[in-house]
């Protein structure tokens, strides 16, 4: 087996020049043409990154990029570049940046923006188009793509004019950031972005007519607090909106205050310390029994930044059934949607919770409540058992890359059991790092989202992606971008060589009839890796996890560990689709 | 925590194989409460059965191109209930005023409003008072075996012959939904060749505003929300 590629020397010249050419500092790109207008305003905004492929339309932008301070990411498929903006944008909580050409470039995007959109990302996707004059005539890779984008986006724009399209995407940037996050994209046709102009495109606005309410109103505001002053068994339900409202830090001290267990969404993960005596950990499908509990038995929940997904309420009609409803959410669309709330409180997270911990004057007596959640942590114990006639237990995996890493280590992953465990064996205790595909369920988000990621995050914060072999199969081409922008990743595969979540459900629902979820042949992952220039291991005893993963993690590159587990174990507690909450099946014959 | 003798929450309890260990679903306490499909807590002091209703939704919109491909996207993607939608100009350049026809219970009139609300064209949104002027427009062509008759029914319906010909009479008739209803079943009896409708278009009555915070104007200003700076 061949050795990792080491870095070459030409490589770390070219590091060294973009970094001291950051220091001596370039300048901001001239603008001549509407290409390079559009590489000035992402300036503006302040972009350090960006996640594509070249192709005719789009050569222009990337023309204009050749003088920049922005580093660009090759990726090796669009839905990567994707991927990586979006996660880029988790880890930072600021818009990524993605590019693509027309046609397939645009279409090859869409999986990515989907998914960025289902999770309230923001992401700025700019795609090539023909030229003007050739749109509308089945040109060469045209596609219409602010059809097919339209309702995957936040809002989408056709640039139609030199001199006013760093404005657009200046604005497109913007808007992807306002409010409640999301992406947006800018379709560019190529004739616009090769038209002269040295109009500088201005400060990045976004539209007048989108402005958030973040301010709660006073009434709402109290007529909340009146409700968690009367409670008995309050709860306080934390969303992916808590993290990208920068919300964490009120979220914790208003659970603290006033003695209110917590419990989270998937997306949520990370907004409270999972260690935390409070925190039940997340609700919903494969969340824990102990969260799944208290929010069956609650009588006051207060839900912060939460669209009340299916896989979190479950049935609707046994959700939270004797709960009055503190919905504190910045999208109005969001309130009633899908849990009618009693109390609804429209505003930014921080600010409302805020607002709404100053304005509940007495405490909720809480001891017994508090006392009670603390006795369903132990009833329903997170604990699994590591028979020695059974192969790998991936939970054991988990918690052992959760110990080798620090606290603030980022975690990507795909999407299915692995995807489970991660997110229910690593214990989170920091927003924005936990990175994955929630409301799409897009099977190869991970490794792209682990490039991504990286690039985001600070030197001293490993990046992990727990992949399924399913999932790593999707994208994993992109092992090829990490090992030639020598990106220090880890990816852990939980390989069970099989489509697993797909066959737990054909178990519980089909009578056990495994079709097409059976990989009767899997690839070596880790000699794939090596293939590509990463390092690669193979794991399959409990007895090698811990120096494959202390190897991994200290190789200063991409490294992938093939951990084979046991195919046949299963992800639970499990809520079945559309069951009570409360109902979780902690063993098969339970479903 | 739980004693002896319930060996299902003992802490040392064996763990499954494959699965967790804890009381079995049958054994844990279920609230009796619930809720209702649309998310509503049976509880008779909320509870509230809502049937659909039909509501007129006006929306001031930026006039940029796609701006009804947005609208009607939306309302296919979330399976709305429409029963038309008509869109045109209004005294302000760039600006058009929608007007939608829906058949909701309440919520899902409520979403329909948010979620144009959303849409980056949409500077406002609301719904229309039951005491708005509103009226449609329908051409009707009839055969013209009766060309009297069909001239007084016309007549009757206040409507207007924009064609007469050997074979066909075109004619047309404005109304609320109502009218034109009543009328287009009077005309069955020449025998209706085609029809064509509008859809319902409305306007708030009096001096109130169409749209919450639109300044009604005169010809020729502006008909802008007042917090919407141009
Ligand atoms: C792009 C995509 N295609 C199909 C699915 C449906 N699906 C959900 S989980 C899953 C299995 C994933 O397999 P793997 O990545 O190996 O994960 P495992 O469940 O085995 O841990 C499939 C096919 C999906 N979520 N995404
Ligand atoms: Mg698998």
């Amino acid at each position: 087996m061949s050795e990792p590629v080491p870095p070459t020397s030409e490589d770390d010249e070219a590091d060294g020049a973009a970094e001291e050419s950051t220091e001596t500092g370039t300048g901001p790109t001239p603008v001549t043409t509407g290409a390079s207008s559009v590489i000035r305003a992402l300036e503006n905004a302040g972009v350090e990154a960006a996640f594509g492929v070249q192709g005719g339309a789009i050569m222009p932008i990337y023309d204009a990029l050749y003088d920049s301070d922005i580093r660009h990411v090759t990726m090796a498929h669009e839905q990567g570049a994707a991927h990586a903006a979006d996660a880029f944008g988790v880890v930072r909580n600021e818009p990524g940046v993605c590019l693509a050409t027309s046609g397939p470039g645009a279409t090859n995007l869409v999986t990515g923006i989907a998914d960025a959109n289902m999770d309230s990302d923001g992401v700025l996707a700019l795609t090539g188009q023909v030229p003007s004059g050739m749109v509308g005539s089945d040109a060469f890779q045209e596609t219409d793509t602010i059809g097919v984008t339209t309702p995957i986006t936040k809002h989408n724009y056709f640039a139609d004019d030199s001199d006013s399209v760093g404005d657009t995407v200046g604005e497109a940037f913007a808007l992807a950031r306002e409010g409640r996050p999301g992406p947006t994209l800018v379709d560019l046709p190529k004739d616009v972005t090769l038209g002269e102009t040295d109009r500088e495109p201005g400060p990045a606005k976004t539209p007048k007519t989108t402005t958030p309410k973040t301010v709660p109103d006073d009434d709402a505001v109290a007529a909340a607090a009146r409700a968690v002053e009367d409670a008995e068994r309050p709860l306080l339900l934390l969303g992916g909106g808590v993290i990208k409202a920068d919300a964490a830090e009120e979220a914790r001290a208003f659970a603290r205050n006033h003695g209110i267990p917590v419990v989270t969404t998937m997306p949520g993960i990370g907004s409270f310390p999972e260690d935390d005596d409070l925190c039940l950990s997340w609700a919903g499908m494969h969340g824990t029994g102990y969260a799944n509990m208290a929010v069956t038995h609650t009588d006051v929940l207060i839900a912060v930044g939460t669209r009340f997904d299916d896989r979190l309420t479950g049935g609707i009609d046994s959700f939270a059934p004797e709960a009055e409803v503190v919905h504190i959410d910045i999208d109005p669309a969001e309130i009633s949607k899908n849990i009618h709330a009693d109390y609804p409180v429209i505003g930014d997270a921080g600010t409302a919770l805020d607002a709404l911990s100053s304005e509940v004057a007495a405490d909720p007596d809480t001891e017994e409540w508090r006392e009670q959640c603390l006795t369903w942590k132990e009833e329903y114990p997170m604990d699994y058992a590591t028979p020695e006639d059974e192969p790998l237990k991936p939970q054991f995996v988990v918690e052992c890359l959760d110990e080798a890493t620090s606290d603030r280590a980022v975690v990507t992953s795909g999407v299915g059991q692995h995807q489970m465990w991660a997110a229910q064996y690593w214990t989170f205790t920091e927003p924005r790092t936990w990175v994955s595909s929630h409301g799409l369920g897009t099977m190869g988000y991970g490794l792209p989202s682990a490039i991504g990621a990286r690039l985001a995050a600070e030197d001293d914060q490993e990046v992990v992606c727990v992949d399924g072999d399913g999932s790593f199969l999707m994208t994993i081409q992109e092992l090829s971008v990490a090992v030639r922008e020598e990106l220090d990743i880890t990816v852990a595969v939980l390989n069970n060589e099989y489509i697993g979540m797909v066959r737990q459900w054909q178990d519980a629902f089909f009578e056990g009839r495994h079709m097409a979820a059976e990989y009767n042949w899997c690839p070596e992952f880790d000699k794939l890796a090596e293939a590509f220039g990463a390092r690669g291991w193979r794991v399959d005893d409990y007895d090698e996890v811990a120096d494959a993963v202390e190897e991994a993690l200290a190789y200063d590159g991409p490294s992938v560990v093939d951990f084979h587990i046991d195919p046949r174990e299963n992800v639970y507690p499990m809520v079945a689709s559309g069951g009570a909450n409360g109902k979780f099946a902690l063993t098969e014959d339970q479903l | 925590m739980s004693s002896d003798d319930s060996p299902s929450t003992d802490a040392d309890e064996e763990i499954p194989k494959h699965g967790l260990q804890g009381p079995h679903p049958d054994e844990r306490p279920h609230p009796t409460g619930r809720r209702n499909s649309q998310g509503i807590r049976i509880d008779p002091a909320v509870e509230a059965e809502h049937h659909p209703r039909r509501a007129v939704i006006s929306a001031l919109v930026e006039d940029e191109p796609g701006v009804l491909s947005r609208v009607s996207g939306l309302v296919s993607r979330r399976q709305f209930n429409i029963e038309s939608l008509t869109v045109g100009p209004t005294t302000v350049d760039g600006h058009s005023r929608l007007t939608m026809v829906v058949e909701e219970p309440d919520p899902g009139i409520d979403q329909i409003e948010k979620q144009l609300a959303k849409l980056k064209p949409v500077i406002a949104v609301g719904e229309l008072d039951d005491d708005m002027v509103r009226t449609e427009l329908v051409l009707l062509k009839v055969e013209g075996d009766e060309p009297d008759k069909v001239h007084a029914v016309t007549d009757m319906y206040e409507g207007k012959t924009l064609d007469a010909g050997p074979r066909t009479i075109t004619v047309q008739l404005t109304g609320d939904e109502q009218k034109i209803d009543d009328a287009v079943d009077a005309f069955r009896q020449f025998g209706i060749i085609e029809i064509a409708r509008t859809g319902q278009t409305a306007l708030a009555r009096g001096d109130q505003a169409t749209v919450p915070g639109e300044e009604p104007g005169t010809s020729g200003e502006p008909t802008t929300p007042a917090n919407y700076d141009d």
